[in-house]
Order: C-alpha cells, then sequence, then structure tokens
C-alpha cells in the first residue's frame, strides 16, 4: 500500500506528508513509524510535501507533540485533518 | 561489513582520506598570492577568506585554531604559509610543523607579491612532487574520524535522512571510530535528549555550559523570536514550523547507542574515539570548517531542501530522502534513502548504504561537492576585530 504521510509516534499530534500534490478533501494513507500501524485521515487543505497535518482537533495555547516531544504552542484553532505550520503553531523558546 | 580502507598514514599516525598539498593565507591580504601560487603549480589548492588581521583575544585563539587545525588535518600532506607578515605568519607555520608534516611559511612584506609567488611557488612544486608519491596504505575504520551536519532540513531529515546517520554512526561506534556532532542552537528543544546521552556528570556539564553560553549570545542579539533565521527559510519552506521540531529531527543523527564522551570547543581536536560534542554555529560553511579544523576525515551531510556545502580538505557526502528534492537538483547527492518514505528499505539497510558510501569515499571516491568544486572555507568569528 503507497504511504501518502508518516508519524513518528502514536502519541504524536502530528503526521508528515511525504508525496506530492495532496489535495484538499482527498482521503490519505499514513503510517506510524514506531508501532507500525496504517492509519486513514481526510484533508481539509492543499498539505506540501514535507509539511504536517493535524490528527486531531486543537485549542489556541494547547501543545502539539512531535516524537513524542513539545514542538511548540498553538496560536490558531487548528481542525483534524488541517494544514498545520507557521500560521497556527508557534515555538515556545526564543 | 567492511572495516578496512585505504587511506594516507601521517607523520603523527593520524589517518587522512585525501592528500591535499594547500596554499593557506595567513589573512585577507595573502588571497592574491595564494591564488597565484596555487595557479603556477598544479594539484595545489589555495583556501581563500577573508580574515586575519587585528583580530585578539578568544577570537584570535580560534582564529589561529582554525588555520592551524586545517592545515594539521591528515587530508592535508602538506602546506605553504603565505602572509603580510612573518610573526604570525610563523605561529601557523609552527602550528602545524608540530605534527611532523612538510610546511613552509612566506611573509610578503620586504618582498612584495611578485618575489613571494615565485619563492613561494618553487617550495610548493617540490611539496607537490613528494605528495604525488605518497601511497595509500591499509587502514582500519577505528582510525577514521567522521563528523556530521545537516543543513536546509526539512521534515523528511528528522524522518529518514537524519536516522540513517545516526545508524551509521551506531554501527561505526562499535568499530571504534571517532565521531562528533554540534550545532549548539540547533539542539533547543532537545538538549535534555543531549544530557541524557552524556557519560557522566562532568560531561553533562560542560554541555550545559557551552549550550547556556551559546543561548545568551542569541538572548543578548536578538531583534525577534529568530523564526526568520532558526528554522531557516528553507527549513520552513521545507515544512519545519519550529526550533523545537527542527531539533528533535537534528539529534537523530547521534543514533542510539554511543554516548557523548566529551564536549569541545569550536575547532578542538577530540582526545579519544567514541561520540564527542563540539560546541558551533549551526550555519553549514562555518560548523563543516570547524569539523575539518577539528582534524576529522570525513563528514556526513543529510539534506532535506538541498545545502550543497563542501569543504576544500573534507570530503562532505550528502544524503537526500525528500523526492523533490533528489529529481530537482540530483547533481549534489551522493546517497538516496527515498526509499524509506515508501518503506521499501528499513533503517539498517539505509545505514549501510550510508557506511558503503563512507568506506569509498575514504578510499578516494570523490563526493558530489568535491567533483561540483565546492569549497566553502568559512572562519567562525567570536567579534568584531579590534
Amino acid at each position: 500500500m503507497s504511504i501518502d504521510f508518516l508519524v513518528h509516534e502514536a502519541a504524536d499530534g502530528v503526521g508528515v506528508v511525504v508525496v506530492e500534490s495532496l489535495k484538499s478533501g482527498q482521503e490519505i494513507t499514513g503510517w506510524i513509524m514506531k508501532e507500525d500501524q496504517t492509519i486513514k485521515e481526510k484533508i481539509l487543505n492543499d498539505i506540501p510535501i514535507g509539511h504536517k497535518l493535524a490528527l486531531k482537533d486543537f485549542e489556541v495555547g494547547d501543545t502539539i507533540f512531535k516524537y513524542n516531544t513539545d514542538i511548540g504552542k498553538v496560536v490558531a484553532p487548528i481542525k483534524k485533518g488541517e494544514h498545520v505550520h507557521v500560521h497556527n503553531l508557534k515555538t515556545k523558546r526564543w | 561489513m567492511q572495516t578496512k580502507f585505504l587511506g594516507y598514514r601521517r607523520e603523527n599516525g593520524r589517518v587522512g582520506v585525501r592528500n591535499h598539498v594547500i596554499i593557506l593565507p595567513l589573512d585577507d591580504l595573502s588571497n592574491s598570492a595564494s591564488e597565484a601560487v596555487a595557479n603556477n603549480v598544479k594539484g595545489t589548492m589555495a583556501l581563500p577568506h577573508p580574515y586575519g588581521r587585528l583580530q585578539f583575544g578568544e577570537d584570535l585563539d580560534l582564529y589561529f585554531r582554525t588555520l592551524i587545525g586545517t592545515g594539521a588535518n591528515p587530508n592535508v600532506a602538506a602546506v605553504v604559509v603565505i602572509g603580510i607578515e612573518p610573526g604570525w605568519t610563523k605561529v601557523v607555520v609552527d602550528g602545524i610543523a608540530s605534527t611532523g608534516k612538510p610546511v613552509a611559511g612566506f611573509a610578503i612584506e620586504q618582498n612584495g607579491d611578485f618575489n613571494t609567488i615565485c619563492s613561494a611557488s618553487r617550495k610548493a612544486k617540490e611539496f607537490m612532487h613528494q605528495a604525488s608519491e605518497i601511497q595509500r596504505t591499509e587502514c582500519d575504520v577505528s582510525e577514521l574520524w567522521v563528523s556530521t551536519k545537516c543543513g536546509e532540513s526539512d521534515t523528511t531529515s528528522g524522518i529518514a535522512t537524519n536516522p540513517t546517520v545516526g545508524d551509521a554512526y551506531d554501527k561505526l561506534y562499535e568499530m571504534g571510530a571517532t565521531l562528533l556532532f554540534g550545532e549548539t542552537t540547533e539542539l533547543t528543544g532537545g538538549e535534555h535528549l543531549v544530557l541524557e546521552r552524556c557519560v557522566n556528570d562532568e560531561v553533562r556539564q560542560k554541555f550545559q555550559f557551552f549550550f547556556d553560553r551559546y543561548a545568551k549570545v542569541v538572548d543578548d542579539h536578538k531583534t525577534s523570536d529568530l523564526s526568520d533565521s532558526q528554522p531557516t527559510k528553507g527549513n520552513i519552506e521545507g515544512g519545519l514550523t519550529t526550533i523545537e521540531e527542527k531539533a528533535l529531527g537534528n539529534i537523530q543523527k547521534i543514533g542510539r547507542k554511543a554516548p557523548i564522551v566529551g564536549c569541545l570547543e569550536k575547532a578542538e581536536a577530540p582526545a579519544g574515539p567514541g561520540l564527542w560534542f563540539m560546541d558551533s554555529s549551526s550555519a553549514a560553511g562555518e560548523m563543516v570548517t570547524l569539523c575539518a579544523a577539528a582534524g576529522f576525515a570525513v563528514h556526513l551531510f543529510p539534506t532535506g531542501q538541498g545545502n550543497i556545502i563542501g569543504n576544500p580538505i573534507l570530503p562532505v557526502i550528502k544524503l537526500c530522502s525528500n523526492p523533490r528534492t533528489l529529481r530537482t537538483m540530483s547533481e549534489h547527492f551522493d546517497v538516496d534513502v527515498s526509499g524509506l518514505l515508501t518503506r521499501d528499505i528499513n533503517l539498517d539497510q539505509a545505514g549501510d548504504s550510508l557506511l558503503d558510501l563512507t568506506l569509498r569515499t575514504a578510499n578516494g571516491r570523490l563526493t558530489a561537492a568535491e567533483v561540483l568544486g565546492h569549497r566553502e572555507y568559512i572562519i567562525t568569528r567570536l567579534y568584531e576585530s579590534a
């Protein structure tokens, strides 16, 4: 089965798109690397290769985990399946 | 797995994988004469750079350590140093001479460019003949010094390319090699993971000291939250969002097995085998130049969006897994591990393919950066000249 996105660990709130030209509304297939599980997700935006999709809903102030580790704070509400990037996730450092 | 390669054993016992005769300018003023000598004597290489005047204190110490370390690197067979005046020229010549390798210095004042170029060219020609007769001999991987730094990373770096370096580092560690990583600010958000890997409290405290010292540089000089600099615009284009996310991908390069046995100042050589941390900038040219000055012989450089860095004396092996980058700028890469993203290969296989290319590079295969002429020699400065 071809894989559209990868997730480091099942505890992570985001996955990474690893193919080009994914369009809003597509149902895509992901692989959770650590637990070796396959999952499906419907994306709500066009998401470029290398960029992240949300695997759950987030509110402003929530922490997002990747590698099962804190990668920053949510600064705009995010719905499951939406694009997660600099417009809605910021560093807690600096 | 193969554990032998053919390298150049130097006078001080260190093993190199290249046999360069370099023309090393002491200062910016001596670039012109150095390039003229390299043009006269085929096979030699000049290392022009913009610094070396009125530096002082710790910045001057680092400057001398960088120049001397470059000349002392086992990938270098012999060195001609050219400076505007004889005093500091002699400091660099004497530092390199402690390795036992052929080195000679020339000063321009009271000679001018013409006479300096003439006498330096005669010496460079003599060195070139000597170096060209040095034969490669069988060496063990335990004698190989390997450094790493990633650049223009994206999310595929943390998923595939950096873990490939980590797997190769685990295997090289078990073979007794000397290994290095650095990029101090680029561990921000994952510094607790580095601290956990330190072999004892003394090493942990030294790492914390270097980390805090660099964090203070950022705090003292920043005019924003650094989200326009670290992550870089290329990182962000590639899907990385925060420094924490970038750092957690970066740290994949040190694998899972080797404890961190020590922490080094910029351009400081390690004292034994195992995995070392060196305080450094995260800018590719600066970091790789510091690795060369610390004596490393091969460099592993994973990239996502396509950093094309090279170094004059340190072969930089470029690996990538991003299919768009591999398609659009393929001439820059030595190892393609995109099969990790499509699940066509596993990490053990990716690490083995990188290790195989590392030993082939040590045996003499030129890297993409070498073939394309990437010779970025970028000296780290700590502050302004006097």
